[in-house]
């Protein structure tokens, strides 16, 4: 995997060093709460609810063992035992006090990681496919362009003061695991008639109060002019990008207003300006990164697995595992591995420092040292051997990752909502647990099929809602929990924003809500193939409105 | 009836303020506050408390009592002074039932 060159390890341990200052002189009054404010959030670390909350990278969601146990140490020392994986592919610890977190900064630096841009209207940590690498169906490994990427983004000075927040996402795959329609700038890996390789790019996508699906700005970009026109996006952005009101400030706004014909017209004309510059992006360099995320030596081995068929036959669990938890691997004889962090009746996404211990040793033992986190709050071991599925499968049963649920109804995604976060309006993660256990019966969930439930506690919507085949927003109507339903969103290669469905529900009403949409769909289904979202699409939400309200 | 809470500078605690300006961690032990005059000198000792570097953010908030017991009104600041509804083990509220 990419490893710091000097200039990376010098440049965190510098930052780590500032921060240390930084948080010596508040604590010793030379600075003020409105001095400390935004350096501390340009370092991941915000004040929540309960306590501070430091946010930590794991650029594209690529960690090896070390990594991880580092993780767990400092949830173990620092924090109360655990940590949450986001759908930013971050890691956030839910309880450092202050006057640790320069500690932590340094040991975290002490295995390459960081918590810079993780915050601020800068360019954001850049999400990528948790498949890279390892996928059957990858174009290329999207990593090495991700990495260039940060590389070219780490501190620009020219876009360190953005109108907002910048987020890129790349996806290796026709598929689209990476939710790359939904964010400022998506690219998605494509080879041209000759074989070359380029991007689709779109422009502007987003969520949060005005949720808007990102619009093709370029339908094959040479590999060569990753960063020029990237350049040229984010000039463009500096340039006109609305600094007048935050709400707007996004550069969906700015397409939306500018319209996209003009807005192309004037990215290109940027980047024609620069094209032939110093950021036309080298072959040769392109090369050098990629040799940083080479693939471990994977000798093919037997497409399938006599180990795991026996074990499937007389272990149910375990068929269930193998039926929805594995992506399938590029090497006849290997898969990749979603361990689920989302137990029946569990927290999405929280993961003990146990359970990362038991993570890094497993990576380590059975999978070269590779470990991803997916946006969908999982955690994925991308090469693993067909034959040492019942192994790893048995430790996960001990340790609480092997829900055979990837995909389905309890594979929820919700933020932390008022549980901890300062801006929620109402909680996430305790519907999360009760759809959870409604859903949780094996057989069940297995029927229903792949539906994605999306929770946010508000309306800057971290918990992706809008893009949930059902999505839930958490509102507060008259200081009650309040719950909108939005149908039909979808985050892959036909993105689209859920609408919502009619009046919201109380807390009380909602999981029986969300059961009503599920026994209605399973009601006009086609076939077990039909998925709920081929339904809403085919049938659009007049039956759904129907069996929510009844006949208005 | 309110009582003024904040969060604590050096590791984040959620605090209230106490009898004679001191921060305390549970809001069974708040100072409650009846009118304008008395909010208006709890704040007034809330911006000294930041200026010393004791606190950050000190706001009020109304409070209700119930069997006896200082409750917020709001369910943010129920969800605050008891700690993650999702986690009955950590925050002031494990403490309480201990
Ligand atoms: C608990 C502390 C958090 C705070 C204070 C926070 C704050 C915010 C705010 C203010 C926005 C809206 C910004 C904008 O659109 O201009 C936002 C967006 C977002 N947050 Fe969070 N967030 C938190 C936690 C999380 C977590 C835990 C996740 C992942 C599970 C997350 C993922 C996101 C994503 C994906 C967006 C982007 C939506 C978009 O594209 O507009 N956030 N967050
Ligand atoms: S969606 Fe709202 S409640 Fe949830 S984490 Fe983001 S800001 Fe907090």
């Amino acid at each position: 995997m990419y490893r710091y060159d000097e200039f990376d390890q010098a440049f965190v341990q510098e930052r780590t060093a500032q921060f240390a200052d930084q948080v010596r002189r508040r604590l010793s009054g030379e600075l003020s709460e409105d001095e400390f404010k935004p350096l501390r959030l340009m370092n991941g670390l915000y004040l929540q609810l309960h306590a501070y909350m430091l946010r930590v990278a794991i650029p594209y969601g690529t960690l090896n063992s070390r990594q991880m146990r580092k993780l767990a140490h400092i949830a173990r020392t620092y924090d109360k035992g655990y940590g949450h994986f986001t759908t930013r592919q971050n890691i956030q610890f839910n309880w450092p006090s202050l006057k640790d977190t320069p500690r932590i900064l340094e040991e975290l630096a002490e295995v390459e990681m960081h918590a810079i841009q993780t915050s601020g209207n800068c360019i954001r940590n850049v999400t990528a496919d948790h498949f890279a690498g390892a996928a059957a169906d990858e174009i290329a490994d999207p990593r090495p362009y991700a990495e260039i990427l940060r590389q070219w983004s780490s501190l620009h000075p020219e876009f360190s003061f953005l109108p907002r927040k910048f987020k890129v996402a790349i996806t290796g795959a026709p598929h689209d695991r990476a939710a790359v329609q939904v964010h400022d700038i998506g690219l998605q890996l494509a080879r041209n008639e000759a074989g070359e390789i380029g991007f689709v790019v779109f422009v502007g996508g987003g969520l949060g109060r005005t949720p808007m699906i990102g619009r093709k700005v370029r339908d094959f970009l040479p590999e060569e002019d990753l960063l020029a026109y990237s350049e040229a996006i984010l000039r463009v952005y500096n340039r006109y990008g609305r600094r007048d009101n935050k709400y707007k400030a996004r550069i969906k706004i700015l397409v939306h207003e500018t319209g996209l014909e003009d807005l192309k017209a004037d990215i290109e004309a940027e980047f024609e300006k620069i094209r032939f510059g110093i950021l036309r992006l080298p072959d040769a360099e392109v090369r050098r990164i990629a040799t940083y995320f080479a693939p471990p030596q994977l000798d093919p081995r037997a497409g399938t697995s006599a180990k795991v068929e026996t074990r499937k036959a007389t272990d149910p669990a375990f068929a269930r595992f193998v039926a929805h938890n594995l992506n399938p691997h590029r090497v006849p004889g290997y898969t990749s591995v979603t361990l689920s962090m989302k137990p029946i009746g569990g927290i999405p996404g929280d993961a003990t420092d146990a359970q990362m211990d038991v993570i890094a040793n497993l990576a380590e033992g059975y999978a070269f040292d590779e470990i991803r986190i997916s946006h969908e709050q999982n955690v994925i071991l991308p090469h693993v051997a067909l034959d040492d599925l019942p192994e790893i499968f048995d430790v996960l049963v001990k340790t609480g990752m092997a829900e055979g649920n990837a995909g389905l109804i309890t594979d929820i995604i919700a933020c932390p909502g008022m549980d901890y976060c300062a801006l929620a309006t109402a909680r996430s993660i305790p519907v999360a647990q009760r759809i959870s256990e409604r859903f949780g019966a094996p057989e069940r969930q297995s029927d229903i099929g792949e539906l994605k439930i999306k929770i946010s506690g508000c309306i800057n919507a971290c918990g992706h809602h809008h893009v949930g085949h059902i999505g839930i927003l958490g509102l507060e109507k008259k200081g009650e929990e309040f719950y909108q339903i939005t149908l039909g969103g979808s985050a892959d290669e036909q993105s689209s924003i859920g609408e919502i469905i009619g009046r919201g529900f109380s807390s009380d009403e909602v999981v029986d809500a969300i059961e009503t949409l599920v026994d209605t769909y399973l009601k006009l289904r086609s076939s077990k193939d039909e998925t709920f979202l081929d339904v809403y699409r085919r049938l659009g939400e007049d039956p759904f409105k129907e069996a929510l309200y009844g006949a208005e | 009836m309110k009582v003024i809470t904040a969060n604590r500078l050096i590791d984040g605690e959620v605090v209230f303020q106490g009898p004679e300006g001191t921060w305390v961690e549970l809001i069974g032990e708040a100072r409650v506050l009846a009118d304008k005059d008395e909010i208006a000198a709890a704040l007034a000792l809330g911006a000294q408390a930041v200026a010393a570097r004791l606190i950050v953010e000190p706001y009020e908030i109304d409070v209700i009592e119930t069997d006896g017991r200082l409750e917020p009104a709001r369910f943010r600041e129920k969800i605050r002074a008891a700690g993650p509804t999702t986690h009955p083990a950590l925050g002031k509220q494990a403490r309480e039932t201990a």
